[in-house]
Formats: C-alpha cells, sequence, structure tokens
C-alpha cells in the first residue's frame, strides 16, 4: 500500500479511499516522551491541513495535520493506555487515526518515502 | 506601525555560547536558544533524565546564571535597601533565597545570598541577569562594587547519589560532609578552585557548583565519569523543578506578583516584614496586611492530559485563575500545574477544573512540593 509524507512529519498510508495517518520516527524523536495523546472522534470531518489530534510530550503539546481531507473513521484506541507506543513504533503500532478521503487528487501534493527522506536529511 | 517602529530600534540579538557549548554538542545534547544562550535542552530523554536524577544523580549546567559578587563599605546596608532580606540573621557561606523587587513590590528576579569573607555573592537568573545588574547598580551607592563573575561557570549536580559521586572526587581543607542543606564551602576539583553549597532546584540532596570557566569542560567529565551522573538538560529540570514545587522566573513569577500573593513570604525576613526599608516595602507590608486577591497554588490534573502555562482555571462558570506553569509529572504519572487562583478557591482540596483548547481538564488543588523535597538538613 503506498505511504505518503508531509514536511510536518506525518505519514498516511492509503488503501483504498482509506487513509491511516501517524507521526513519523523523525517527528517522535524531536517530541521526545509522548504522556498523552488527543485524538479525533469518528465522524469528524476534517479539511487537510486542519489539526485533528494533538500529541503531548513532556516538553509542549504539538498538532498534528490532517495531510488529507476525509471524515475520521477511527482513532487508535491503544495510545489511551499507551501514548508512549508513538515513541516506540510511530510508523505502525503507534498510527493516530483512519480517515476516508474525499478527494485523492491532494496525495499529488505528498512526498514519498525517498523524498521525505531526502527532506529530513536537509533539515 | 508601532510594531515595526520598534523592531527597527531593536539590533539583532546573537545567541551567545557557554564554556560548555561544545562538551554538550559532543555529549549529544539537543541545543536551544534559552536566554540568550544556546544550551541543552535533552540528551538521551527528559523522561528518562529526569527519572535518573530523581534516583541517582544529574549534572546540570547553569553557566547562564548570572554570577555577581558584591563588596564595599557600607555593603550590607546598601544590600538591604535593595532586598528584603535579614543579613544580620545570615551567618558566613550559606546562601538565602531573596528578591529583587521594583518601586510597586513586583518581583523583578529571584535570587540566591551567599556571605563570602569579603562582600556578597550573588547568583541570578539568566534571561533577567543584565536588567537585574542595571537595576542593582543605579540602586547602589557608588562605594558599592558589583562585579559580575561572568568568567566563573556554574554547574548543578542533583540527585540521592550527588554526594557520594562529588565526595569521591573534591577535595578540601575540610570533608564534603561538612556541608548540609544551604551550606557552603571552598574546595578543589580537578585542581581548580571550586566555591560549592549544598543546594540546587530539583528538590533533591545536590551541589552548586561555581568554578572557573576554562576548567568546566575538564571537571564536567571528572563528575560525568563517575559511575552515577549522567548530564541533564533544561527540559528535565524544569519538569523536576516543577514537581519539587518551585517557581521559575518569567513564568511562576514576574512584576505582576509580589512575594505575597507569590506565597514566597520567607524571602520576605521577619525583621524586614515589621521594618520596611527596601524597595517595594510599601505594597508587600501592604499585601501582608490586606491579603491578595490571588495566591499561587499547586493543581493535580485527573488524567493523562496536560494543561499549560496560559490555560484558564475555573470553578464551574467563573474563571478563577491562570495556569504559570504546568506538564506530565515523570514522577507521579500525571500532568501537575502551578497557578494563580482566588483565595476562595485556594484550599488543598478544591475541585477546579482547566480549559485546555474548549476541553474542560479536571484538577485538585494540592499542597507543594508535589514530589517530597529530599534534602540533607
Amino acid at each position: 500500500m503506498p505511504r505518503y509524507f508531509t514536511q510536518d512529519h506525518e505519514w498516511i498510508e492509503v488503501d483504498g479511499d482509506t487513509g491511516t495517518v501517524g507521526i513519523t520516527d523523525y517527528a517522535q524523536g524531536q517530541l521526545g516522551d509522548i504522556t498523552f495523546v488527543e485524538l479525533p472522534e469518528a465522524g469528524t470531518a476534517v479539511k487537510k491541513g486542519d489539526a485533528p489530534c494533538v500529541v503531548d510530550s513532556v516538553k509542549a503539546a504539538s498538532d498534528v495535520y490532517a495531510p488529507v481531507s476525509g471524515t475520521v473513521t477511527d482513532a487508535n484506541s491503544a495510545l489511551a493506555d499507551e501514548p508512549e507506543l508513538v515513541n516506540s513504533d510511530p510508523e505502525n503500532g503507534g498510527w493516530l487515526f483512519r480517515l476516508t478521503l474525499s478527494d485523492a487528487t491532494e496525495l499529488d501534493g505528498l512526498m514519498d518515502k525517498a523524498a521525505y527522506d531526502a527532506y529530513v536529511a536537509g533539515l | 506601525m508601532s510594531e515595526a517602529d520598534d523592531q527597527t530600534e531593536d539590533q539583532p540579538i546573537e545567541t551567545l555560547t557557554l564554556p560548555l557549548d561544545a562538551w554538550h554538542r559532543a555529549k549529544g545534547g539537543r541545543m536551544v536558544e534559552f536566554a540568550g544562550y544556546w544550551m541543552p535542552v535533552q540528551y538521551e530523554g527528559i523522561m528518562a533524565e529526569h527519572l535518573w536524577t530523581r534516583e541517582s544523580a544529574g549534572l546540570f549546567d547553569v553557566s547562564h546564571m548570572g554570577q555577581l559578587f558584591i563588596s564595599g563599605e557600607g555593603v550590607e546596608a546598601a544590600l538591604e535597601a535593595v532586598l528584603p532580606i535579614d543579613l544580620s540573621t545570615l551567618k558566613p557561606f550559606g546562601p538565602r533565597y531573596s528578591m529583587l523587587l521594583d518601586e510597586q513590590g513586583g518581583i523583578l528576579d529571584d535570587l540566591m545570598v551567599t556571605r563570602w569573607s569579603s562582600g556578597f555573592y550573588l547568583v541570578v537568573n539568566g534571561a533577567t541577569k543584565w536588567d537585574d545588574i542595571a537595576h542593582l547598580r543605579e540602586h547602589l551607592p557608588d562605594e558599592i562594587t558589583l562585579t559580575h563573575l561572568d568568567e566563573s561557570a556554574l554547574l548543578a549536580l542533583q540527585g540521592p547519589k550527588a554526594f557520594a559521586a562529588l565526595e569521591r572526587v573534591v577535595s578540601g581543607e575540610y570533608p564534603l560532609s561538612a556541608l548540609t542543606f544551604m551550606k557552603g564551602g571552598q574546595f578543589k576539583l580537578a585542581g581548580a578552585d571550586a566555591w560549592i553549597s549544598r543546594s540546587g532546584y530539583t528538590g533533591e540532596d545536590g551541589f552548586e557548583i561555581s568554578i572557573p570557566a576554562e576548567n568546566a569542560a575538564e571537571i564536567a567529565d571528572l563528575l560525568c565519569a563517575q559511575p552515577e551522573v549522567k548530564p541533564i538538560g533544561l527540559g528535565a529540570r524544569d519538569s523536576l523543578r516543577l514537581e519539587a514545587g518551585l517557581p521559575l522566573y518569567g513564568h511562576d513569577l514576574s512584576p505582576d506578583h509580589s512575594p505575597v500573593d507569590a506565597d514566597l513570604l520567607f524571602a520576605v525576613n521577619k525583621r524586614r516584614r515589621s521594618e520596611g526599608g527596601f524597595i517595594g516595602a510599601e505594597r508587600v507590608l501592604r499585601d501582608l496586611a490586606d491579603g491578595t486577591p490571588q495566591v499561587r497554588v499547586g493543581l493535580a490534573l485527573d488524567g493523562r492530559q496536560a494543561a499549560r502555562e496560559g490555560a484558564e482555571v475555573y470553578a464551574g462558570s467563573d474563571k478563577v485563575g491562570v495556569l504559570t506553569s504546568g506538564g506530565f509529572s515523570p514522577t507521579l504519572g500525571h500532568p501537575i500545574a502551578m497557578a494563580y487562583v482566588n483565595r476562595a478557591q485556594a484550599a488543598a482540596g478544591t475541585a477546579l477544573e482547566i480549559d485546555v483548547r474548549g476541553k474542560r481538564l479536571a484538577a485538585t488543588v494540592v499542597p507543594m512540593p508535589f514530589v517530597p523535597h529530599r534534602y540533607h538538613r
């Protein structure tokens, strides 16, 4: 399944019209120890660039932006008890929420893995 | 338009480096701008560093803080005119907490004062030190000399194993064990002169160590070579002091607050509360007599979501206060905060709510420190 990345360090993996969203390993490293994740509720309509999710670290609260527009269908309930999953497994078990894409052409503006790695290497 | 005008008048200020800058980078410190300096916010991670300090010993570089020496004919009376301190009860070599106040009794800075043989040694906050120096120079008489000890570095070694680690490498005329909490003395570290006091800002036993800047890297290496010691960044310094209930200037303390509503009356020594005679005394004595509408309290939050500086505190639909610090407590496993709240809501056990992005978080007023102090008295 294709995976795309944003300049704000979110990833989205797309399966048909469903996207799974998380933050990258680089992002979790920058944020540090994550202590709480405020997740969106199913049914929430989000526009690309909205911040439906907030990740709290010991240091600060950080917005997570929607890489594309859509409607939230699900969120990772395991994070309620284990927010540290976002640190230990950010690009897999530490996923944040799923949404149904409303405009798949928005994916065109995102980076693939190689482009994101090059972007991070340049930071 | 006025904002643009202000900007053109401000000179761009270059971020400065501290004596241990290269040392922090070599140790993997993630450097951020703080108080005008590049400083390490963390090395391996705030949580791990925080817990390490609570169970072993952490080395903090606090060289950004201002170290001042004040001396001259009549220095005691001159200092008592600018600080609400009673120097007649200040024995040699033991630091005492005090404050610089403005004419309205607002807090300009909090600081430590130590009587040395020939004058007084002050440690002030990094972000405020230039203003402090200007304030002191303005208000101290000409015959008083203020020296900024800007060729000295300042380290803090904090934690239950700080004594064991430092004792192994220090030498002096008397043993390190002669120091109890808030006592200090002159020692040698790696051949250099070191002024060491048993004090700090984490709530743990520990030491603050003033050394020549040129020896700082060698001494930091020597301390970190002890198995108990790891370097700790600003991130954990902040979460440790918050757990210890210790206010941070620029957040919990500001010119908007006096020692009375800041609940730091112990900084206004007993004789000064009746006699006054220090800058800001009128307001402080009035606040003492009349009380203040609000007071600084500790809050323990339910759940895991933290509330931070600026979040509003509510009792039902009434706004009753504002957070000045807040974050997740690694030791307690839940968020904690400091806030100024109305006196009616300040009693321990009072249930309140904190607004975080439109969501109300349940919180309870609790006594501080949140985590008990473990000073070596």
